[in-house]
């Protein structure tokens, strides 16, 4: 039982962190595949709704690797959900969950809060714009970055590529320009 | 068998504009892709377990209230180097005998202003583009309106990718 409970548990970050670095020899060695995962949104426009667009003429189906591999994270995370999930409530910050309070978010039994991401939140100003604007953004920035987490900060920093550092310091920057200035606005916003 | 090529082959348009390509020229049957959702599955029970798609892991990383995101980035990334460094140095070969590349990343000015707007997005949504899957895999069903915003970002950056400064 005490091994179901520590995997149950969250994992610590040096696990996750471990785990996450071998997924980049893993994907080089298995089949000589760099690790992103935005590229995979690209993959999406280029098969569904290529339009013409010449960014979205290329031969997708030669990446479709990397789509078998967001099929194995969307079952990984069911997986992790319907049978290793955690049955005590997630622990948050006391200042940032004080914050979110008095913001009128009160959903704190979920890694990510409904009053916020819900399809009632959605037809919300502070909801919409979270998930829509938010969305895009991710879309949009990260294809003109070239990268995102995986591809840039994982994969291009472990292949001491420094424009990856540059794209990295960018994402931080940009987060901590939200997190810490603009969101508490889109929050309030009734 | 022809392992004697050189697998050298690089379509330039996506050389230059995507992240992630395909080096290997071997074909591979839907059966061998499965591998990749192996990787994939295993991916996923981390961001899950290690609750790295969680909205508020996010919001305490970019209000320097906790460690736990900047331990996993940079667990992830030494593990990630040394993993690089001991491929380069030992010259070790794919499963396929193929001979591992790593196309380096050109800098272009789109690092900086793509960087920045993907990191306003992040931090609104507590998701990067891989998150976004594995949230949806958790059952909650509204990300997937998220998930078609980022693809429409995707789109609308191809559909203006020539007026913006690279």
């Amino acid at each position: 039982m005490h091994v179901i409970s520590t995997i149950q548990a969250p994992w610590p970050w040096y696990v996750a962190g471990s785990i996450i670095g071998l997924i980049v020899p893993a994907l080089l060695i298995v089949g000589n595949k760099t690790f992103g995962l935005s590229s995979n949104l690209r993959h999406i426009c280029a098969a569904c709704f290529p339009a013409g667009i010449s960014f979205f003429k290329y031969e997708w189906k030669k990446e479709v690797w990397n789509l078998f591999f967001v099929v194995g994270i969307i079952l990984g995370a069911f997986i992790a959900t319907h049978y290793l999930s955690n049955p005590a409530p997630i622990k948050i910050h006391p200042a940032l969950q004080k914050e979110l309070s008095n913001a009128n978010i009160h959903d704190f039994n979920h890694l990510i809060p409904s009053d916020l991401f819900s399809l009632n939140a959605l037809f919300t100003w502070r909801g919409f714009i979270l998930m829509v604007v938010g969305g895009f953004l991710v879309g949009f920035g990260t294809r003109y970055a070239n990268g995102c987490t995986s591809g840039h900060s994982i994969m291009g920093l472990s292949n001491l590529q420094w424009p990856s550092l540059v794209a990295t310091i960018c994402f931080m920057i940009g987060g901590f320009i939200m997190t810490n200035f603009i969101l508490p606005f889109i929050l309030a916003i009734k | 068998m022809n392992n004697s090529t050189p697998p050298v082959v690089q379509d330039n348009s996506l050389d230059a504009t995507s992240a992630c390509i395909n080096h290997s020229e071997k074909k591979e049957s839907s059966l061998a892709l499965l591998k990749y959702s192996l990787v994939g599955m295993l991916f996923g029970i981390v961001f899950v377990k290690a609750e790295i798609i969680s909205w508020f892991r996010i919001q305490e990383m970019f209000k320097l209230q906790s460690f736990h995101m900047y331990g996993v980035i940079g667990t992830a990334v030494a593990v990630g180097m040394l993993s690089v460094a001991i491929i380069k140095k030992f010259k070790i070969k794919t499963l396929q005998k193929e001979t591992i590349i790593i196309v380096p990343k050109k800098f272009n000015k789109g690092q900086i202003f793509g960087g920045l707007l993907f990191g306003l997005g992040w931090a609104m949504t507590g998701a990067c583009p891989g998150p976004l899957f594995a949230q949806i895999g958790m059952g909650l069903g509204a990300v997937a309106i998220t998930l078609s915003s980022a693809i429409l970002g995707t789109w609308t950056y191809g559909y203006f990718k020539e007026k913006l400064p690279h």
